[in-house]
């Protein structure tokens, strides 16, 4: 094996997205501390200002065709390029729902906003690795930032019950995975992802022992994206950490997880297919059924969303494990409109909550029609979108996925996942009936930055007009995937 | 004279080690942190041996930034931990159970 390190001036602009984030994280890191209390708004701007600078330079570097970069340990992909678009935008997102929330509550410290770039930092080097370093790496990093954001509210039992949880079971999901790299590299002899397919392409003698290391991958990765039989973190983590950064958890990392899941299967360990879809379908199957029916015994807004999580992960494994181009952009596209629904469902929470006042409960939806309509459509919008109803981009996702298996032979899946949803869609509508049908029990006003009202309003729309037109974001999907 | 199997079955009897500590111990948190430290070091000592035997220098050095995540894996854990004992006065496994559903 080639051990020599090349290095080429012009890498390092393939990698401006990122030096961008890592320069500027630490820089706010240290302007932070010294700014007094009521200057607090500049590490927010800089925040912000740094997230457009990062889209603007991935759009810059822009790819028309895959390269590798830094002697095989970075890719620059249109499907990278893409997934790091959007999750610029839900952080930039997310920061804006954050801010009163955060500042209700004396947490408005740049802690949150260092820790979030740190966190979309490693997210960028999910999504472009290629090599099982890379992922490593950013994983870890996108991980250790997550455990102190859920543990910032010091003073809650509940939240830092969430963190020690957290970091337990992540610790634990990064272990398996790194069992799992060590004897894929005894195997190849090699941590580049392209040398090892090469390998496991040459090498069909060694299947089992492959299949073996594949096992701890695929745990490691389940455990990330939270799919049954390795979810018993979701919930717990969802409710107990502030909403803020549970908004944040559950929105862009699942595009960083996707994008792992499409690197070490799919441009790994191309070869064992027909090992990890089998693989693939066991958890997704048991996350659709166990996510749809716990959901509906939960009284808490939070931990309900939670296991809606674990449902919707099930269904975008459902396009992976195909194991075609057009299987990989539907589960791509099905990623992208959950995470726009996910941000969209916890901000009506923290629309809802105030000083003193957490809306977590479903019974704090009562009368929101009465309350404020026009949030009261937004909230019901995102509910539709998540059951899966047309004309809501929801309904396109789920039907992209369920397309896919449906050609690929899995006729039985298809079937499964549709009853399942419509199972899920009960939890759904009792949200819309508690808004529109019972009587509000406090009649506080809904009060809220103006940015954050857009923002959501935004959010909202923006599920309902994609949902009507959804052949440009599904197009894209499909094009960054080599398909027109 | 040791072979690559020997380390293999070293590694792999520590990593089942750790697994159990995690999921047997109810009793002390510190004890899951020891657990997780010990599984990183597994992982470890598999890429040493592979890294030697199969006289290619990558996995070593995969075993440095493995170290030093570790370090710093812990050191988060640790402040968890601190945090979680001055609101809850313990670090007993089963009281950490307030969440349920």
């Amino acid at each position: 094996m080639d051990t020599t390190f090349t290095f080429a001036m012009a890498d390092l602009g393939v990698l401006a997205p990122e030096i961008l984030l890592l320069t500027m994280a630490s820089l706010i890191l240290v302007i932070d501390v010294y700014l007094p209390e009521r200057m607090r708004e500049f590490t927010f701007q800089l925040s912000q200002s740094t997230l457009i600078g990062a889209a603007l330079l991935v759009f810059a570097t822009y790819p028309t065709q895959s390269e590798v970069v830094m002697s095989g340990m970075y890719v620059n992909d249109a499907m990278g390029a893409v997934l790091k678009l959007f999750i610029s935008l839900i952080v930039f997102m997310s920061f804006i729902y954050a801010r009163s929330y955060l500042r209700a509550r004396d947490l408005y410290k740049g802690e949150f906003f260092v820790l979030g770039l740190f966190a979309t930092l490693g997210m960028f080097v999910m999504v472009s690795a290629h090599n099982l370093l890379m992922v490593y790496l950013g994983l870890e990093l996108l991980s250790l930032s997550l455990y102190a954001m859920v543990a910032m509210h010091r003073d809650s039992a509940n939240a830092t019950e969430a963190a020690m949880k957290y970091f337990v079971l992540g610790a634990l999901a990064s272990g398996m995975l790194l069992y799992g790299m060590s004897i894929l590299y005894g195997l190849t002899n090699s941590l580049d992802l392209s040398e090892i397919l090469t390998a496991m392409q040459a090498d069909s003698e060694q299947k089992m022992v492959m299949v073996f290391a594949l096992v701890f991958i695929v745990i490691g990765l389940a455990f990330k994206l939270g799919a049954v039989p390795f979810h018993m973190w979701i919930p717990d983590v969802y409710q107990g950490a502030p909403t803020p950064v549970t908004l944040f958890i559950s929105s862009a990392p699942k595009l960083a997880a996707f994008a792992i899941v499409m690197r070490l299967l799919v441009d790994g360990m191309a070869p064992l297919q027909d090992s990890w879809s089998g693989m693939l379908i066991i958890l997704s199957v048991l996350s659709m059924i166990i996510g749809n029916v716990v959901a509906i015994a939960q009284t808490n807004l939070k931990r309900m969303l939670a296991y809606s999580t674990i449902s919707h992960v099930g269904f975008l494994l459902l396009g992976v494990l195909t194991g075609t181009q057009s299987g990989y952009a539907a589960s791509m596209f099905y990623t992208i409109v959950y995470t726009l629904m996910s941000m969209g469902g916890f901000a009506v929470i923290l629309l809802l909550s105030r000083a003193g006042f957490e809306a977590e409960e479903l019974d704090d939806l009562k009368g929101l029609y009465d309350r404020n309509s026009w949030y009261a459509a937004i909230m019901a919008i995102l509910m539709l979108s998540m059951a899966g109803v047309p004309p809501m981009l929801g309904f396109w996702a789920k039907w992209a996925v369920l397309n896919q298996i449906v050609s690929a032979g899995l006729l039985w899946l298809a079937i499964v996942a549709v009853v399942f949803s419509v199972v899920g869609a009960f939890y759904y509508l009792r949200v819309l009936k508690l808004m529109y049908f019972d009587k509000p029990e406090d009649n506080t006003p809904i009060e809220a930055p103006l940015d954050m009202r857009l923002a959501l309003s935004a959010n909202g729309l923006a599920i309902l007009a994609l949902g009507l037109l959804p052949t440009p974001l599904m197009t894209l999907c499909f094009s960054v995937m080599g398909l027109s | 004279m040791l072979v690559l199997s020997d380390f293999l079955i070293l590694g792999a009897v520590l990593f089942c080690l750790s697994i159990a500590g995690i999921f047997l111990n109810r009793k002390n948190v510190i004890i899951l942190l020891m657990c997780i430290e010990l599984m990183l070091l597994s992982v470890n000592m598999n890429f040493i041996a592979f890294s030697y035997f199969n006289a290619d220098i990558t996995g070593q050095i995969f075993v440095f930034f493995i170290l030093t995540v570790a370090a710093a894996e812990s050191a988060i854990g640790l402040a968890i931990l601190v945090v979680l004992f001055r609101n809850k006065n313990t670090i007993n496994v089963e009281d950490i159970d307030s969440m349920k559903g």
